[in-house]
């Protein structure tokens, strides 16, 4: 059997491309063939992808890795070149134990219990943008109003980031997301960004607030380079993601009238609602990509040493074996256990924080708009294909 | 049915305190696991299984 490789461009706004889905029917593991030349895998099972996500015997260090699609082989050959020197404190692209000592520094204030104490300043902010919203008058871009502006207070209020100093990054990582972008402008996005938030360390350590990036500096443990590369991490991983969930989000439930109503119509909905949104939506659509660090067999499948395995989530969570009927989107089901935020060590840090901004977000969109309708035909809906996190690029709506 | 949870591996991803929050809790400290109830009444041991499956980490067992 030939190999396959990750194709982005997709059928049905959203579905995940046919030939995915496809593969998925024939088996949970395919042999890939990365953009490097490199012969590796493609997961595209829920029980495998889990499996390859919880196993240590995978890594996520920067030095393994070979880009799953043709975009990222330029940036691939740079990070090489730089013999893959990421910022220190980027957690994401470590293996433990050394990314335990990170991450512990940061659970404590994404617990549960610490995402509801913030969820009456979610609820002022996200009334706050839909006042704007319904001034501005229709019809409106809801990303520019509503999906980006929300996440976007949120994280840089818990950060410590001033809100008017966005434009020192917001330009910047929408060059990180971009497909398309070169390899230097990538480095060169990353460069700005971190001197950025050097310099707001050195602000914090002068003058403290009551923020998170000012309690990493009071507690001593990390030093100023570390704690920018954890800053960098919160910022851009906190303020895209979401954006792009509460955009995509809206628009499936837009297409979705009967969902909709749903939702709006009992608020015991929303939390369930949420997770099959993550589910159906799974905006994260190339990677994560793992390589193994000896031969690991997964399903009855021998990965070997060395070689990389990039796990499809979208397609993995539409499983039917795990997911009945996956293809539809209903908001009643148990939508649990969806590997939108990942799983294992690395499963998402702000998986809490986006939780409550959705539940916050889309029932008082709905509130606020009961007639809210899409303000061109579907076709006309820019879809991001060509971002590494996926979504609509703007959502006009009226009402 | 008991619980067990490994704080050393936690990794504070709280999927266990939304799933069963009368059986789960996390530290104020560093957002690791606390387990409430070590036996879970009856009532909630669905709850606390679903959790267990649930926990990314491999923090959480079922103690026969
Ligand atoms: C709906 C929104 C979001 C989605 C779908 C999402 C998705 C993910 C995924 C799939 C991973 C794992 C990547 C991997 O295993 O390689 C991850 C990790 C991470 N996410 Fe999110 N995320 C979201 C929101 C956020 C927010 C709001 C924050 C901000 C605080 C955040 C911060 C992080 C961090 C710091 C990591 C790295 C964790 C680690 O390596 O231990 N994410 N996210
Ligand atoms: S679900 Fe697992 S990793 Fe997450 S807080 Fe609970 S025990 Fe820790």
């Amino acid at each position: 059997m030939t190999d396959v490789t990750l194709t982005t461009a997709r059928q049905r706004p959203f579905d995940p491309p046919d030939e995915l889905a496809e593969l998925r029917k024939r088996g949970p593991i395919h042999r890939m063939t990365y953009a490097d030349g490199h012969r590796g895998w493609l997961v595209t099972g829920y029980a495998a992808a889990r499996a390859v996500l919880a196993d240590p015997r995978f890594s996520n260090r920067p030095e393994h890795m070979h880009p799953p699609i043709p975009a990222r082989l330029e940036l691939s050959n740079e990070l090489r070149e730089h013999e893959f020197r990421l910022p220190p404190g980027f957690f994401l692209r470590m293996d433990a134990p050394e990314h335990t000592r990170y991450r512990r520094l940061l659970t404590g204030q994404f617990t549960v219990r610490r995402m509801k104490q913030l969820e009456s300043r979610i609820e002022e902010i996200t009334e706050a943008c839909l006042d704007r919203m319904e001034a501005a008058g229709r019809p409106v871009d809801l990303v520019e109003h509503f999906a980006l502006p929300i996440p976007s207070l949120v994280i840089c209020e818990l950060l410590g980031v001033p809100y008017d100093e966005r434009g020192r990054f917001q330009d910047d990582s929408k060059v990180l997301f971009a497909l398309d972008s070169r390899a230097e402008d990538v480095v060169g996005a990353m460069t700005r960004i971190s001197a950025y938030l050097y310099g707001l360390v050195q602000r914090k350590r002068a003058e403290p607030a009551d923020d998170l990036l000012s309690g990493l500096v009071a507690g001593g443990e990390l030093n100023d380079e570390e704690l920018t590369g954890v800053a960098f991490l919160l910022l851009v991983a906190g303020h895209e993601t979401t954006a792009n969930m509460l955009g995509l989000g809206t628009y499936a439930l837009l297409a979705n009238p009967g969902q909709l109503a749903a939702l709006r119509d009992d608020s015991g909905l929303v939390d369930n609602a949420v997770e099959e949104l993550l589910r159906y939506l799974t905006i994260i659509h190339i990677g994560p990509v793992r390589t193994a660090l000896e031969d690991v067999e997964i399903e009855g499948t021998l990965i070997g040493r060395g070689e990389a395995v990039t796990l499809s989530l979208p397609v993995a969570n539409r499983d039917p074996e795990r997911f009945p009927d996956p293809d539809r989107l209903d908001v009643t089901r148990p939508a649990g256990g969806h590997l939108t935020f990942g799983h294992g060590i690395h499963q998402c840090l702000g998986q809490q924080l986006a939780r409550t901004e959705m539940r916050v977000g889309y029932p008082a969109l709905l509130r606020r708009f009961p007639d809210l309708r899409l303000a061109v035909s579907p076709e006309e809906v820019p879809m991001r294909s060509d971002m590494s996190i996926y979504g609509v690029h703007r959502l006009p709506v009226t009402w | 049915m008991k619980i067990k949870a490994d704080t050393t591996v936690c990794i504070g991803a709280g999927m266990c305190v939304l799933t069963a929050p009368e059986v789960f809790d996390q530290s104020e400290d560093d957002g690791t696991v606390v387990l409430l109830q070590p036996s879970p009444p009856a009532d909630q041991e669905a709850a606390a299984r679903r959790a267990v499956g649930l926990c990314p980490s491999g923090a959480l067992s079922v103690v026969p």
